[in-house]
This record gives structure tokens, C-alpha cells and sequence, in this order.
């Protein structure tokens, strides 16, 4: 797999703020990678320093292999940034953003392929609308149009769900999928993680410019794999302290955090021995979000080497 | 170069679709300061022989050349950084250098129209003569270029509307007002003619008015000479500036 993103060593400081401190990430060709991250953990200004928007203190950063700084030309015509604040140029409609945009990446007929990019982003009817009078989700919606219009390599989208209503959140998932099912590699950040955990074949966390986690999403969930067994019994005085002393109640529940599916059945087995009814069971394993938790309160769980 | 085409267009695009407010008024204003001066100082006054209407219109015009100039890049560039839709503009593969010429070159433009709309106003009110067409094309295009330049360096380093009209106000104003639109330097006491002499807007109006009358206090080729120096050097600073990526880049 060759590496559609290099970033190595990567430092960067805004006055007393380490805002990256020392981030190397490879990126393969086609991956769909998400970069995850509390507020501030240093995500968009590791986007800006991709997108050469920012300059890094130290370290390199390459886009298809064009150094970012000095290959700056290759390198920016392989990016496509959707960027996370809201931003438009109010003199124009929507083509004329497309058009305007397509034509600084030196792409001079290309209303094929806007129309295409509009109707997949439902935009078609606001075509010839005035960026101003678009609504807040509409305009989040050229944003990642404007970032598409020269088909990019890697595609980056620092948070394009924000304040999108939910049939264009399905809609955009699902033709990024596409785009990435066509060889696009696609980085999202996004604080749904949901989102992240659905459609990211690979994670890293950011945490005070750090990279704390950084394995595929598959391997980070099994990792913090706890399944929690809930158990609602008649009688529950009449359990024994051996079995009571490994949950916790809560709501009329005993709660169980068991390490692996085979502890449910020992635990079954011997709470019915104790002669109490089982009446209700609810059984739930760990999300992306118990992962980001674990990860963010302390845990370092970086798989390849920093 | 295509991306330098584009953002040229998109910058001309943007004052074109309000040309009611970036060329047809300034053009109104700078008449009736025209009417005004005119009304009151006709008859009463001839400079080099000239009338005084005809000699305040190359002055008019090239003040009007220099704030349009000045106001569209700078204004352009606080804008788009203000409103953060300067991105769309450092994301593609832009040079520094295409950044230049496209701002500039939409100033000298802006500044074109105003200029060459005024003069077409004004010749039914004053008694025109065009000696030296070349000069005058020459003079309107360098001070366009200064000023686009100049405007670029103020929009870049301005963080707020209110800093750009402070360089607007204490530093340009103040030059173009004193470079000699109203009046000619001659009739200044031998002190402040010097000082006139070191105010590099004196040279683009001198040299402008040559085009227009065949006389000028100083020779159009010294005009020339300084305009292009302060021309190259505003030039280099926004290029340095632009390489460095001031403010823009962070
Ligand atoms: N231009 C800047 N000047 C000064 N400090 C900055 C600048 N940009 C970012 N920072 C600081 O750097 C740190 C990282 O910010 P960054 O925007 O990269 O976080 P983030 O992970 O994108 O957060 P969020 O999820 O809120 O978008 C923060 O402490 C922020 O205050
Ligand atoms: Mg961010």
C-alpha cells in the first residue's frame, strides 16, 4: 500500500500552545481514515499543516508523495480540504463558486462533473442561488463540493457533518463511500462516532497534539472489548455476596462488565443456582465511544511505533 | 498560469457586479468635485497656461486611479480574511507570484475603468487636449499598479477594517491630496516644493498631465523613472511578503 498521507514528526506551537507535539501518521492509498480528538486536540491544525495552510515547526508532510512545502503545487492539486469553519464568498452563486474553484486548479470546462457533484449533494435546485442566501447546512454543502471539484486523491473533511440534517449526512456517507470506493482516500474528523465507527477502516486519536491511539477500527474496539450483562431478579437480597460483589445495581439492574462472552454463561449458571428468576437480561458490547473515553483518560494504546 | 487567469477573472468579476458602487460612483464623485472647483476658481486662475479646469482633470483622474486601485485589493483581501473565504484561495496550487499579478492586475483594471470613465465624462466640461496619449496610458497603468500593490500590502497586514482606513487616511490621503491634484507645485514656497518633490504621487500626476498638456513641472521621463523605482519596490515588498506567507499562512 503506498502512502497517500505521510506526516513525520510533525511539531507545531501557537505561543505557549503545543498544539502538535511530534504526530507521524502514514495513510494508505484508498484507506478511509478517521482522526478523532477532543476539542483542541490538534486536528484541524494538523489538517492545515496537509493542506499547507500552516507551517509546521518541525517535521515533514506529504500528499501523494509531493512534499507539502517544496512539491506545494502536486501536492495541493492532489488535495481536496473540506474545511471545518463555515466559510463562503458572498459575491457569487453556487456554480460560479464551483466554477471559479474548478478553474484554480486549472480545470477550465468542468460542468460535467459539477452537476454531478451538485446533484449528489442535493444542491441541484440551488445551482444558480446566492451563497448568501443558503442555509447554514446548504452552505456546509458547497464546502464539500468546492473540495471535490477537482477530484482529489485524498479527500480530508474536518467535521462536514456538523449542523447537517440527517438525510444529507446519509446522502454525503454515502457518496464519499463511493468516492472512496473508487480509490479516494478519505480522512474524517468528526466528533460522531458513530460516524467514525461506521464507515473508518482505520482510527487515530488525537489527545494535546499526541497521537494516543492508532489502530484499525476493528482492533480498537476488540481491544476495550467488555460486554456489560444487565440482570434484573426476583429476590435479588437472596443472591449470594460472591455473585453481587462482581456487579453493580443500578435502576433495578446488576450490571456485570465481563471481559469475554465465555464468563455470560458461568454467571447465568450459578445466579439461577442461587434460586432467584432471571426476569429481564440485556447484554451490550463496547462502542467507539467507550474506546474514546478509555483512550482520552489515560491510556495509550498506539499499535505501530511513534 | 490558469489559476492566475481564474483568480484575475473571479477578482474583476467581483467589482464588476457592483459597478454602480466601484466605478460608476467614484466617477460621480470625482466630477463634481470638478463642477465645485471649477465654478469657484475659473477665469480666476491659469496654471502653465493651461485652465484651470482642464489642469484639475489629470489630477482628478489619477486620484481617482489611486483609491480605486487601493480599495479594490485591500479591500478584497480583508474580506476574504475577515470572512475566512481567503482559503479557497491558498488551497489550490496558486504561486505567490499569480497571486500578485491577479490582484494587481484586477486594481489596475478597477482603476482603468474609473479613471477612463471620468475622462469621459469630463470632456464635455473641460477643454481637453491629448498631447501624449502613451504617457497618459502609461501614468494611469503604473499608479493602478502601485496602488494595487500598496492595497495589497495594507489588506494583508490590516486584522480590521478600521487599521486599513487608518492607512487609508493618514498615509494615502494625505499623499495623493498633496501631490499636486489641486494645484501646481510651483506655487508652493521653495521649501515645500522640495518636500513635494520626495512624495512619490507627485510623479504619477506630473507625468499624467504631461500626457494631457505637453508641459509639466518636472520632465515625464524622471516621472517615469521614479513611478516605475516605487512601482518595483511596493512589488518587491508584497512578493516578499506573499513568499513568506505574512498573515496569511501561519
Ligand atoms: N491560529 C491559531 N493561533 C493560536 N492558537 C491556535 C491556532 N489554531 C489552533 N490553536 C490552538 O491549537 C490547539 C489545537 O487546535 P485545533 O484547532 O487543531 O484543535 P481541533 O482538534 O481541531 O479541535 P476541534 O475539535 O475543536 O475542532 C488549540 O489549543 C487551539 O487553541
Ligand atoms: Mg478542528
Amino acid at each position: 500500500m503506498r502512502a497517500a498521507v505521510s506526516i513525520e514528526q510533525v511539531t507545531k506551537r501557537f505561543g505557549s500552545v503545543q498544539a502538535l507535539d511530534g504526530v507521524s501518521l502514514q495513510i494508505g492509498e484508498g484507506e478511509f481514515f478517521g482522526l478523532l480528538g477532543p476539542n483542541g486536540a490538534g486536528k484541524t491544525t494538523l489538517i492545515s499543516c496537509l493542506a499547507g495552510l500552516a507551517r509546521p515547526d518541525s517535521g515533514q508532510v506529504s500528499v501523494m508523495g509531493f512534499d507539502v512545502q517544496n512539491d506545494y503545487r502536486e501536492a495541493r492539486r492532489q488535495l481536496g480540504v473540506v474545511p471545518q469553519e463555515l466559510v463562503f464568498d458572498p459575491f457569487f452563486t453556487v456554480r460560479e463558486t464551483l466554477r471559479i474553484q474548478s478553474g484554480y486548479f486549472g480545470i477550465r470546462r468542468n460542468d460535467d462533473w459539477i452537476d454531478e457533484i451538485l446533484e449528489n449533494l442535493d444542491l441541484t435546485a440551488k445551482a444558480d442561488t446566492n451563497m448568501r442566501r443558503l442555509s447554514g447546512g446548504m452552505k456546509r454543502r458547497v464546502l464539500v463540493a468546492q473540495a471535490l471539484v477537482h477530484k482529489p486523491s485524498v479527500i480530508v473533511l474536518d467535521e462536514p457533518t456538523a449542523g447537517v440534517d440527517v438525510e444529507l449526512r446519509q446522502g454525503l456517507w454515502q457518496f464519499v463511500q463511493r468516492l472512496n470506493d473508487e480509490g479516494h482516500t478519505v480522512i474524517l474528523t468528526t466528533h460522531y462516532l458513530e460516524e467514525a465507527e461506521a464507515l473508518c477502516g482505520r482510527i487515530a486519536m488525537l489527545k494535546q497534539g499526541r497521537v494516543v491511539a492508532l489502530d484499525s477500527t476493528r482492533n480498537l474496539l476488540d481491544r476495550f472489548s467488555v460486554h456489560k450483562l444487565g440482570l434484573r431478579v426476583e429476590a435479588a437480597d437472596k443472591l449470594p455476596e460472591a455473585i453481587t460483589r462482581r456487579g453493580s445495581l443500578s435502576e433495578g439492574y446488576l450490571n456485570f462488565m465481563l471481559g469475554s462472552m465465555n464468563e455470560v454463561e458461568p454467571l447465568l449458571t450459578a445466579v439461577r443456582e442461587s434460586g432467584c428468576p432471571i426476569r429481564d437480561m440485556r447484554l451490550s458490547t463496547t462502542d467507539l465511544e467507550d474506546v474514546f473515553i478509555e483512550v482520552m483518560n489515560g491510556q495509550d494504546v498506539e499499535r505501530e511505533a511513534r | 498560469m490558469s489559476g492566475f487567469r481564474t483568480l484575475l477573472y473571479k477578482e474583476v468579476l467581483r467589482f464588476w457586479k457592483v459597478a454602480i458602487q466601484t466605478i460608476a460612483a467614484p466617477v460621480v464623485t470625482a466630477l463634481l468635485y470638478l463642477l465645485i472647483f471649477a465654478h469657484v476658481l475659473e477665469g480666476r486662475v491659469e496654471i502653465n497656461n493651461v485652465r484651470y479646469t482642464a489642469f484639475l482633470v489629470p489630477g482628478l483622474i489619477m486620484m481617482s486611479v489611486l483609491q480605486n486601485a487601493f480599495a479594490n485589493s485591500s479591500s478584497s483581501l480583508i474580506g476574504a480574511k475577515m470572512t475566512g473565504s481567503i482559503i479557497f484561495v491558498l488551497l489550490p496550487p496558486i504561486s505567490y507570484g499569480e497571486f500578485f499579478l491577479a490582484y494587481v492586475g484586477a486594481a489596475v483594471l478597477r482603476g482603468a475603468m474609473v479613471g477612463l470613465g471620468l475622462l469621459a465624462v469630463t470632456v464635455w466640461f473641460a477643454p481637453l487636449q491629448f498631447v501624449a496619449p502613451w504617457w497618459i496610458l502609461v501614468f494611469l497603468l503604473i499608479g493602478g499598479g502601485i496602488m494595487g500593490a500598496l492595497g495589497m500590502i495594507a489588506g494583508i497586514w490590516a486584522d480590521k477594517f478600521d487599521q486599513l482606513s487608518a492607512f487609508q487616511n493618514f498615509l494615502i490621503m494625505p499623499l495623493t491630496m498633496l501631490s499636486g491634484v489641486f494645484y501646481s507645485i510651483h506655487s508652493l514656497p521653495p521649501f515645500w516644493q522640495k518636500i513635494s518633490h520626495l512624495n512619490p504621487f507627485f510623479y504619477l500626476i506630473d507625468g499624467l498631465r504631461y500626457g494631457f498638456f505637453g508641459v509639466s513641472d518636472v520632465s515625464p521621463f524622471l516621472s517615469l523613472a521614479v513611478s516605475t523605482a516605487f512601482l518595483l519596490m511596493v512589488s518587491v515588498v508584497i512578493l516578499l511578503l506573499l513568499r513568506k506567507g505574512y498573515k496569511l499562512r501561519y
